[in-house]
């Protein structure tokens, strides 16, 4: 028989950023410099931090800027559902949106 | 991938810092600057390079802590620069610009418009990049040659430069550090500590919290500079939207600095402006601050089509259409320069050109069809790339935009982004974005002993204006410690506040922080909402004084972290009651200052062309008020006070 677990009803959305553990060294450099203080080092060294208040996360980007790793997606920022914004090409009026599966490929220019 | 699992929900954890509550650390400094931003950090490095001991006391990460703690894409209010054609004088007293019926901080606008080019180059040499030396703009209508500034709004004005603001705030740290400003972070101020002990004395210090272990601080300083951010967790809140506003600031901006400048006496004003959230899309239900398109600040100028593709027209000022690009960034005829009008009040006019005002009912006759898209591909190449490659990638919790779009595979060059932004947000939703502390030329505020910056004074907006009267107040705090007395603590003060700072940890049956903060929104929403009257805000007081008593007398915190909260949320709840006490002291409605009272329907009344100042005397709030035009001369104060 399958089981079914019950906790309390969770925050949500609950996972603003996405860590790689196979690329993460828990250096915790995401923990220092988040505003709001969202993370906890892991118990576990060298393991990623532990996203302990999601809900207040605002966005900012400062641990994926300040991340060592973060071009080999360490972490990535992961905007919730509701942000997920579309858009379309001009030319052929195809649409796309952010988190779509099958995306277009990556837009690989750097800011000015 | 392994996307690291949630630990954390379901799942109790150990703490995983020392907890040390009540365990006292005492600090003392010449100067004492409470919050990080870029106020607090300009305020820190002037009074450091007059070589006092410095202490900064910040909330959160000095390295990006702050209201544009993540970057800034324009530098506004920059009249001095060598290619502004415009004056400091004509940029501050501009009727249709800055001065908005002389509900405005001119004292503050004008220290901005003389300072602030010369703090710009100040950042420039702790290495922000402030200009386009790869001439990746080179020939840009925008772009001034000699210099290599780049400009936006006024193309032939040029008084407000496009920067790489991402840089600010980590140029400012390790300047900070490298001038031996000791920096406390993790660190929430809770109170303003005064001689004897009384409210309206001299400050000589402050107490703090660490948000991470609970440890008290005390700080002893001749001198304060409060440098902490307009409050935005008043009217709006949820957990589930992000950020727990969904607004462009960031959650720390709690209003801590109000409150505790409050409760130490000190007089504020501008209190009674609070403004309706005009986008909806903005507040972060629809979509984060510049995430989709727009063709406002960040996107400025950028054009707008129709699911057809059909372009919304724009108009200047007086509503003529202007068909060209363009004209978006030039003066209409007749008009002397414009700026993006920050805080131009509901009634004021911009001067901005804009989209059709109609915009909405055209819609509806079936003129333009839903839904709507900024069109990046049908503007030229230079546009372009500064609106998207360089703005968004700079401005405050935009650089995440760039990257996160780009890399969902979104090209400026092909694509058009969806715009979110049309629909108003709800009755009663409004924001608190100007009122602050009262201040003289000094920037000092009516407490000896305490000056002020940033969005901590009255109608502070901006990060020119932030590192501007940062710089400003520091030096003053600066002059003042090198002449003042020792600062001597009263105990009992320490000790009252000590008591009161950690309740909530010693309380297991209770409400929690976000209950509270919910419940005060839905207070403000409802009795101190878009239209005011004299029975509704007197119930909005008497349910705060209930609610004091009752609900917040319960509040419980399980660890540090939910105890920096809780002391926000009490912070917060004191921010509004001035709000409420600051709009029942105006009986009459002020367009300037977005600001209806019902039972007082008359605009701007010439008995009330006046500021309404509030503080408390004697834990009693005590009104009064202030001319408008109360700072003086321009040039003569500034030069007698700039020494």
């Amino acid at each position: 028989m399958e089981k079914a677990c019950v906790t309390p009803n969770l925050v949500t959305p609950n996972k603003p950023v996405i860590f790689d553990a196979n690329v993460c060294n828990g250096c915790n450099r995401c923990v220092e410099v988040c505003m709001s203080d969202v993370f906890m080092p892991n118990p576990e060294k060298g393991k990623p931090p532990i996203i302990l208040y999601p809900d207040e996360c605002f966005y900012g980007g400062c641990c994926v800027k300040e991340c060592p790793l973060h071009d080999k997606g360490a972490i990535r920022l992961n905007w919730p559902l509701m942000q997920r914004v579309r858009w379309k090409r001009k030319e052929t009026g195809e649409h796309f949106r952010v988190g779509m599966l099958n995306p277009p490929p990556p837009n690989t220019r750097p800011p000015a | 991938m392994s996307q690291g699992k949630n630990v954390g929900i379901g799942m109790p954890l150990k703490w995983p810092y020392p907890i040390r509550y009540r365990e006292e650390t005492e600090v003392s400094a010449d100067v004492l600057v409470l919050g990080g931003g870029l106020a607090g950090c300009f305020a820190a490095i002037s009074a450091a390079r007059k070589g006092l001991k410095v202490v900064l006391v910040d909330k959160s990460c000095t390295i990006h802590s702050g209201a544009a703690g993540t970057g800034i894409d324009h530098w506004m209010g920059c009249p001095a620069n060598p290619a502004s054609k415009i004056t400091p004088e004509q940029y501050t007293l501009s009727p249709t610009e800055t001065f908005r019926g002389g509900y405005s901080n001119v004292i503050a606008t004008y220290i901005m418009a003389r300072d602030s080019y010369d703090v710009l180059l100040e950042l420039e040499k702790m290495g922000m990049k402030v200009r386009d030396t790869e001439d990746e703009f080179k020939g840009a209508d925008f772009r001034d040659e000699k210099t290599k500034l780049l400009f936006a709004y006024d193309y032939e004005n040029k008084h407000c430069v496009r920067i790489w603001g991402t840089g600010m705030k980590p140029a400012l740290y390790r300047e900070c550090k490298r001038l031996g400003v000791n920096i406390y972070e993790r660190t929430m101020v809770t109170s303003l500590l005064t001689e004897g002990g009384k409210q309206g004395a001299r400050v000589v210090g402050a107490t703090a919290v660490n948000t991470r272990t609970g440890e008290f601080y005390i700080f002893k300083a001749k001198a304060s500079v409060l440098c902490m951010c307009t409050p935005e967790r008043l009217w709006i809140f949820s957990t589930e939207w992000t950020g727990l506003v969904g607004r462009d600031g960031p959650p720390t901006n709690a209003g801590d600095g109000h409150a505790m400048a409050w409760r130490a006496g000190a007089e504020f004003t501008m209190m009674e402006r609070s403004d309706h959230e005009e986008w909806g899309g903005s507040t972060g239900i629809g979509s984060m601050m510049f995430s989709s398109g727009s063709s406002f600040a960040t996107w400025y100028p950028c054009s707008i089509v129709d699911a057809n593709g059909k372009e919304i027209p724009w108009v200047d000022t007086e509503g003529k259409p202007i068909p060209t690009i363009s004209q978006r960034t030039h003066p209409a005829p007749g008009q002397d320069f414009f700026s993006l009008v920050l805080g131009g009040g509901e009634g004021g006019t911009s001067s901005v050109p804009h989209l059709i005002p109609d915009l909405a009912e055209r819609i509806k006759k079936g003129e333009f069809a839903l839904p709507l898209y900024a069109d990046l591909p049908g503007m030229p190449q230079h546009e372009r790339r500064a609106i998207f490659g360089l703005m968004v990638g700079q401005e405050g919790h935009t650089w995440a935009v760039y990257r996160n779009l780009t890399h969902a595979g979104f090209d400026p060059d092909k694509d058009l982004l969806q715009v979110y932004e049309l629909a108003p947000a709800p009755p009663g939703w409004r924001r608190l974005r100007y009122g602050g502390l009262a201040h003289d030329w000094d920037l000092k505020t009516n407490l000896d002993g305490l000056y002020a910056a940033g969005q901590q004074i009255f109608d502070g907006c901006g990060a020119s204006h932030a590192c501007s009267t940062g710089r400003w107040a520091g030096n003053k705090a600066a002059e003042y410690a090198m002449r003042a007395d020792k600062p001597v603590l009263s105990r009992e003060q320490v000790d009252s506040e000590k008591a009161r700072v950690y309740l909530p940890i010693e309380r297991s049956d209770g409400i929690e922080w976000k209950e509270l903060e919910s419940g005060i929104a839905k207070v403000m929403q409802d009795y101190c909402g878009d239209t005011k009257t004299e029975e509704l805000m007197n119930i909005g007081l008497k349910s705060f004084s209930e609610i004091k008593q009752a609900e917040a007398s319960t509040l419980c915190a399980r660890n540090p972290h939910e105890l920096m909260r809780t002391l926000e949320v009490l912070d917060i709840l004191t921010c509004c009651e001035i709000i409420i006490h600051a709009s029942l002291a105006r009986k009459a409605s002020n367009r300037w200052l977005s600001f209806e009272r019902l039972d007082y329907p008359e605009d701007d009344p010439p008995q009330w062309r006046k500021w309404v100042t509030l503080k408390l005397e004697d834990n009693e709030v005590k009104v009064d008020e202030l001319s408008l035009d109360y700072y003086g001369s321009l040039k003569e104060s500034y030069e007698a006070h700039k020494k």
